[in-house]
């Protein structure tokens, strides 16, 4: 690229992140620190039974004799476990009844980030849990759901009023001892969303939750469990941004989904959490373990993400490939720009006979960030005839960023039929000039071509998160390359 | 509509427009002729706004306005259009995204509302047929897997749907066979009005067989050596561009 298209990308990555702000909500936090009293009280806070305490104590003596990972390509200076809270909640509690009883602060936010509950729930039909530092305090379309007999709650709500089913599946596809994060996670998460579909039932509407994350110097630890029973369907949504902060914030959350016999999961994620400034100070650190089990025959997982934000990302949403014919799908977008650096990608592991995956991971570089596609396909010795298509691309803006592709295959049955395929190209300044020749501001035009680059995930997404995307993407190219 | 008065232009240091004066009135079709590396190219890529061309001396006045100093969307949004010579690939931003956008912006500059889905459709459909295009190509990825052909009647489709007031076609007609270049002069001729001006930009006659200049331009080594009408252009088919080199030689010696 010549200088001047260099100096045009570095003035529009100077432009601010739009959804920076601070709601000023009085929160209710835990002292600073990890220990089992803390985790006794946060507990005990919840009304928790003994049984989830037990379990939160032995993740906790787990994480106690494990090491924080770096094998990841990012860097980033180490974390003080005992710096943190573990535990804030907004103080007014409100109903859960009705919206005009949520605290107006709240609704505010909602609002500015342009998700505002009235509005969801009038013009799309969409049920939203709104998941606002750690506590759940508005979730819509309860009844309608409640007919069907789909469970659409918070995890707190799901321990109290279903302990069978939590008892059952957490932990059984992410267990407390899987990964540092995912252990610490097991210790201290603090709320998240529980669904459960019943037998032969689709899911009408698309459940969503907004993530945010707020009260300073507090970890998040947000704990998701999606259980699609026999023969149903869901497609879930989550989507994130978050306020400007100057410390770094940890977040470590754990989703589990679990597809039994002919049952269907799309786990669609938009996250656009604070990225830092220009210098990568402040941005939100994004340690997220993610992973779907097809258990049952002919059962499917997608994971479709477009991820934009954070300062650094360390997320690998996986499908255990358990049941006969089962499918496992990825399909990635990851921007980075400025100082960001993600480490990003897929496990599929398969098991069963017949089963397939796909993976399609787009990574766009910008500014003098770090953008790592890391994955790992694994065919066990009994999966016959398993079939796994992998699709990596890198697009670089500018010449000061990176881009790194890390395959890893695996296979221990001959049947195994695995394609992959790796791409790294640069928007060409003939490609921009071409089309401002044609009246498209530079802007505009990489919009365009980042756009159709990102065409073949962004069909995955839902149509209203689609657009919503598609939003996300070029406010975060206009902070980032334009 | 467009003066060029003593332009100079040189990339990496070195030379390649020496001083160029040009006038063109609104509804004249102008030829710039001349032999490879005479300049042709670098004062289309000029004109349209291309950055890595450094501009020492002179100026060009477009429709009243100072050209150099505007940005290249500025450039298209005010009527200027350029069909190139090399028309990019662009993946996954297909043709007909494209044109939406670009007559958007077009017509937003204009102070005129966007068009809606079913007038734009109307439009494109109608501006197709003018160059025989396949209406496949409207869905399909900017030049990706066009045909030599396609890419060059592709730029000739968008200048009829952007309707610019100053086109410059950039060797439109090279690597055409004799019926796509009918088709694509033919498109050309019917774009053709008094409102506006074209400047063919070409190395062989044989186009102005089919778009005839009013006026045709020697380009020879970054100047116009010769200007001239029509039969310019017979002249130089005839003789070829010794001649022309020679004449430039004598220009240079009665100095």
């Amino acid at each position: 690229m010549s200088t001047t298209e260099v100096t045009k990308i570095e003035e529009l990555a100077n432009t601010e992140y739009k959804y920076g702000f601070v709601t000023d909500i009085e929160t209710e936090s835990l002292p600073k620190g990890l220990n089992e009293g803390i985790i006794s009280q946060l507990s005990a806070i919840k009304n928790e039974p003994d049984w989830m305490l037990e379990w939160r104590l032995k993740a906790y003596h787990q994480w106690l004799t494990m090491k924080e990972p770096h094998w990841a390509n990012v860097k980033y200076s180490s974390i003080d476990y005992q710096d943190l809270s573990y535990y804030s909640a907004p103080k007014k509690k409100p109903d859960l009844k009705s919206l005009d009883e949520v605290d107006p602060e709240l609704l505010k936010t909602f609002e500015k980030l342009g998700i505002s509950l009235e509005e969801q729930k009038r013009l799309s039909g969409v049920a939203v849990d709104a998941v606002f530092d750690s506590v759940s305090v508005a979730t819509t379309f309860k009844e309608k759901l409640a007919e069907l007999g789909i469970i659409f709650c918070s995890i707190s709500e799901a321990i109290q009023k279903y302990p069978d089913l939590v008892k059952k599946y957490m932990g059984s596809v992410v267990p407390y001892t899987d990964n540092f994060f995912a252990s610490l996670n097991s210790a201290v998460f603090s709320d998240g969303s529980f669904a459960y579909i019943p037998k032969g039932v689709r899911c009408p509407m698309e459940l969503s939750t907004y993530f945010r994350i707020n009260a300073s110097n507090t970890g998040q630890f947000e704990r998701t469990l999606i259980i699609a029973d026999e023969g149903s369907y869901v497609s879930y949504l989550e989507g994130c941004t978050a306020p400007r902060r100057d410390e770094n914030q940890l977040h470590a959350a754990v989703v589990e989904l679990i597809a039994l016999d002919n049952a269907q999961i799309k786990y669609s994620t938009v996250q656009n959490w604070y990225a830092g400034d220009k210098d990568g100070k402040g941005g939100i650190y994004n340690f997220v373990t993610k992973r779907g089990a097809c258990r049952g025959i002919n059962s499917k997982i997608s994971w479709t993400q477009v991820e934009t934000g954070s300062a650094i990302t360390w997320k690998y949403p996986g499908c255990i490939l358990q049941g006969d014919n089962s499918i496992g799908e990825f399909y990635s977008v990851a921007v980075t720009n400025n100082m960001q650096q993600a480490d990003t990608g897929t496990k599929m592991i398969h098991l069963g006979k017949n089963t397939r995956s796909t993976i399609i991971s787009k990574g766009i570089s910008a500014g003098r960030s770090n953008n790592s596609y890391r994955g790992l396909v694994k065919i066990n010795r009994k999966a016959e005839n398993a079939r796994n298509f992998s699709q990596c691309d890198s697009l670089l803006l500018g010449d000061k960023c990176g881009a790194h592709t890390f395959p890893y295959l695996e296979i221990n049955n001959p049947t195994a039929q695995i394609e992959h395929e790796a791409t790294t190209s640069k928007i060409g300044e003939d490609q921009i000039f071409y089309l401002n020749q044609r009246g498209i501001s530079t802007e505009d035009a990489i919009g365009l071509i980042v756009n159709g680059y990102c065409k073949e995930v962004f069909k995955e997404l839902p149509m209203e998160f689609a657009v919503e995307a598609t939003k996300l993407l070029s406010i975060s190219l206009e902070g980032s390359v334009g | 509509m467009l003066e060029i008065k003593n332009l100079h232009v040189s990339i990496d240091g070195k030379e390649i427009l020496k001083g160029i004066d040009l006038k063109i009135n609104k509804g004249e079709v102008h030829a710039i002729m001349g032999p490879n590396g005479s300049g042709k190219s670098t004062l289309a890529q000029v004109l349209a706004g291309r950055e890595e061309y450094e501009i020492t001396k002179g100026e060009v006045t477009y429709e009243g306005l100072n050209l150099l100093e505007m940005s290249p969307e500025d450039r298209a949004r005010a009527g200027f259009f350029l069909a190139f010579q090399y028309p990019v690939e662009i993946p996954g931003v297909s043709n007909t995204n494209l044109l939406k956008t670009a007559l958007n912006e077009i017509r937003k500059a204009k102070g005129e509302e966007p068009l809606d889905a079913i007038e734009f459709l109307a439009l494109i459909k109608d501006k197709m047929k003018l160059v025989e295009l396949d209406q496949s190509l409207l869905s399909r990825a900017v030049n990706e897997s066009f045909s030599g052909g396609e890419k060059k009647r592709n730029e000739i489709f968008q200048m009829a749907v952007l309707n610019p007031k100053l086109a410059v076609l950039d060797e439109t007609d090279s690597g055409l066979d004799i019926d796509a270049l009918k088709i694509v002069a033919n498109g050309v001729n019917q774009l053709k009005s008094k409102e506006n001006s074209i400047i063919v930009v070409t190395h062989y006659q044989r186009l102005l067989n089919y778009i005839i200049p009013d006026y045709v331009h020697v380009l020879y080594k970054g100047r116009i050596i010769k200007s001239g009408g029509k039969d310019l252009a017979l002249e130089l088919e005839d003789r070829g561009y010794d001649w022309i080199k020679e004449h430039s030689s004598q220009l240079t010696l009665s100095k």
